[in-house]
């Protein structure tokens, strides 16, 4: 899997997983997933529901135990690391999760809610709380004069933001965002991952991006990583994955996202959905769009087909000048 | 458009929702209209007043409050807001058909998926339980259900979400209703699955003839699936015309707000 690290800047990526596995019983929920992160980058994470993703982003924060793989964190290896240096580990990696709505305690006070990790982590003075509390909320461009309120005075963005800070709190390097504004309005939308973005630049943070929503995948991340079944299907720089999808699935996903234009929308809905099939058995057809019998046969494992760009389709030849070029 | 092919003309529509604690004005007098056959959308964020648009039309109130309605919902000869209970109860359904967002809590998770399309059968078309099941099996292979009989003795959590989707798309169109309502009908749902949904609707609605009323936050969705639409703030239309002049010039500086928050592909090798 060594082709898909970072061979460019010879920086250390801050986050390393290889090969990472998670077996529910008898199934096999991800299946040697293996990506990097770059310090203050943002690889973002996509596939339906059921693909493996949240549960990826879990095993990489220690919060699911993984079946077998490795998952370096500023070079330490957070698998089968004991209680107390994992405690202290978690002061780097926090997480945004999807519904702000149940991810905010209701009886505590939005001051009481981003204290606590502060006294947990011991990360500020007992005096110095209540300031670090008001900073975090400047922060996130919110009225530090809300302390006193509780969560369901807010709407579904405030919330947002009040949890983003809660991650803030004990300054990480990285943060999970596990579809961290699929719940909210457009606009809404908008707001959250504009500010998700100046926080980065301005704190330096790594995210591991989660979504299904494509469209909002491609203005924040630097790299995407495309999952189905458990499995990462293609993954690469964020141009090179949405100018030139390579794999069937990677291409189902993007011609399912609705362009907002009427007259090519309309044309697009109209079509039969493309024959991009990249799987196969429960549905009775025989082979994949190029013809493989997947069930006998399983996935292929990724191989560079230029630079960077993974694939794990066997009919998806490497471009000989790109990889020269590369390499 | 002569007054003879509109289906639904709503004339200075009002709705406030009473709970114990407060009077919201939710609705402040808005009228447009819905022609037979024809999908108008209804775009603008939480809180604008589109679901509650929707709800008005239904004579639905949330659980816990009461809806004061004014104005008038001029809909085949009658006025909504001033027939009985009872008949508004046979234009429920039969005539005007719903569909929300969350298909997880629409569905009644102790009945199997057959006998709740059935249930609605029996009740709106008279049928007996067993010709009503065969119209539930076509029904559901109708909406793109695979082993419908089989399936249809499944409880709604043996279903994805966007089956169980499609299985309140089945019971909304069950009666041949002659407008279709849809509240967000994909926002909880994966974007593959939204296409599905969106083709779907698009089918049905000209295998049948049917009026659609596309209610959702999101201008890609309404963006190929829709003639008109209507832009919704505050509990008013703001701004109001056909799809493809609102996508070209929107007039409104709401609309245009909402049109830029909406996340671009931009694909070459995808969208031809």
């Amino acid at each position: 899997m060594t082709q898909m690290d970072d061979m460019t800047t010879g920086a250390t990526p801050i986050l390393q997983v290889r090969d990472l596995t998670i077996n529910f019983g008898p199934v096999q929920a991800v299946n040697r997933a293996s990506f990097d992160i770059m310090p203050g980058q943002t690889l973002g994470l996509v596939g339906q529901s059921g693909s493996g993703k949240t549960t990826t982003g879990r095993a990489v924060l220690q919060l699911l135990r993984a079946s077998s793989g490795s998952v370096k964190l500023l070079g330490e290896e957070l698998t089968g690391m004991n209680g107390g240096r994992l405690r202290a580990m978690r002061r780097h990696m926090q997480f945004v999760l999807q519904n702000p709505y149940s991810s905010l305690h209701p009886r505590m006070t939005i001051g009481q809610t981003l204290a606590e990790p502060l006294q947990v982590h011991r990360s500020v003075p007992a005096d110095q709380v209540a300031g670090r509390v008001a900073e975090l909320l400047e922060t996130v461009s919110m009225d530090p004069g809300i302390v006193h309120r509780y969560p369901h005075e807010f709407s579904g963005g405030q919330r947002q933001r009040i949890v983003i800070a809660r991650a803030l709190a004990v300054n990480p390097d990285f943060v999970v965002c596990d579809e961290p504004v699929s719940a909210l309005d457009v606009r809404t939308q908008a707001q959250i991952v504009n500010l998700l973005q100046s926080l980065q630049q301005k704190l330096g943070l790594s995210y591991l991006f989660i979504a299904h929503d494509l469209a909002i995948v491609r203005e924040v991340a630097d790299r995407v990583a495309v999952m189905y079944s458990g499995q990462i299907v293609e993954i690469g720089d964020t141009e090179q994955v949405y100018r030139a999808p390579r794999h069937p699935y990677t291409r189902m996903l993007l011609d399912a996202v609705p362009v907002p234009d009427p007259a090519l929308q309309r044309e697009r809905l109209r079509r039969a959905p493309p024959d991009l099939r990249f799987d196969t058995g429960h549905d009775g057809i025989g082979a994949c769009c190029f013809g493989e019998d997947h069930v006998r046969t399983g996935t292929a494992p990724l191989h560079e087909i230029a630079k960077g760009h993974s694939v794990s389709c066997r009919f998806i030849p490497g471009n000989a000048l790109d990889s020269a070029a590369g390499a | 458009m002569s007054s003879a092919d509109k289906l639904l003309k709503v004339t200075n529509l009002t709705a406030e929702i009473v709970t114990r604690r407060e009077t919201i004005r939710a609705v402040r007098g808005i009228s447009f209209d819905i022609a037979r056959g024809e999908a108008v959308g209804f775009v603008g964020e939480s809180g604008c007043g589109k679901s509650v648009t929707a709800r008005a039309l239904m004579r639905l109130a949330a659980e816990g409050s009461r809806i004061a309605l004014g104005g008038s919902v001029e809909f085949q000869g009658s006025d909504l807001l001033r027939i009985s209970e009872t008949e508004m109860r046979d234009v429920r359904g039969r005539k005007i058909a719903m569909v929300f967002q969350d298909p997880m809590t629409s569905l009644n998770p102790v009945m199997t998926i057959g006998a709740q399309v059935d249930d609605m059968i029996m009740r709106h078309l008279g049928l007996p339980p067993k010709a009503a099941r065969d119209r539930t099996v076509e029904l559901l292979e109708q909406v793109g259900i695979p082993n419908a009989r089989l399936r249809a003795n499944d409880h709604p959590h043996q279903f994805s979400g966007g089956m169980r989707q499609r299985v309140l798309i089945a019971i909304a169109i069950s009666c041949d209703p002659d407008l279709l309502i849809a509240d967000e009908p994909t926002t909880a749902l994966d974007v593959t699955v939204q296409a599905q949904i969106l083709r779907l609707l698009m089918r049905l609605r000209e295998e049948r003839g049917m009026s659609l009323m596309l209610i959702t936050h999101d201008f890609g969705v309404v963006a190929g699936m829709v003639e008109r639409v209507n832009v919704m703030y505050g509990g008013s239309i703001v701004e109001s015309g056909p799809v493809d002049a609102i996508f070209a010039s929107p007039e409104h500086d709401y609309t245009r707000a909402l049109l830029e928050a909406v996340p671009r592909l931009d694909l070459e090798e995808i969208s031809r």
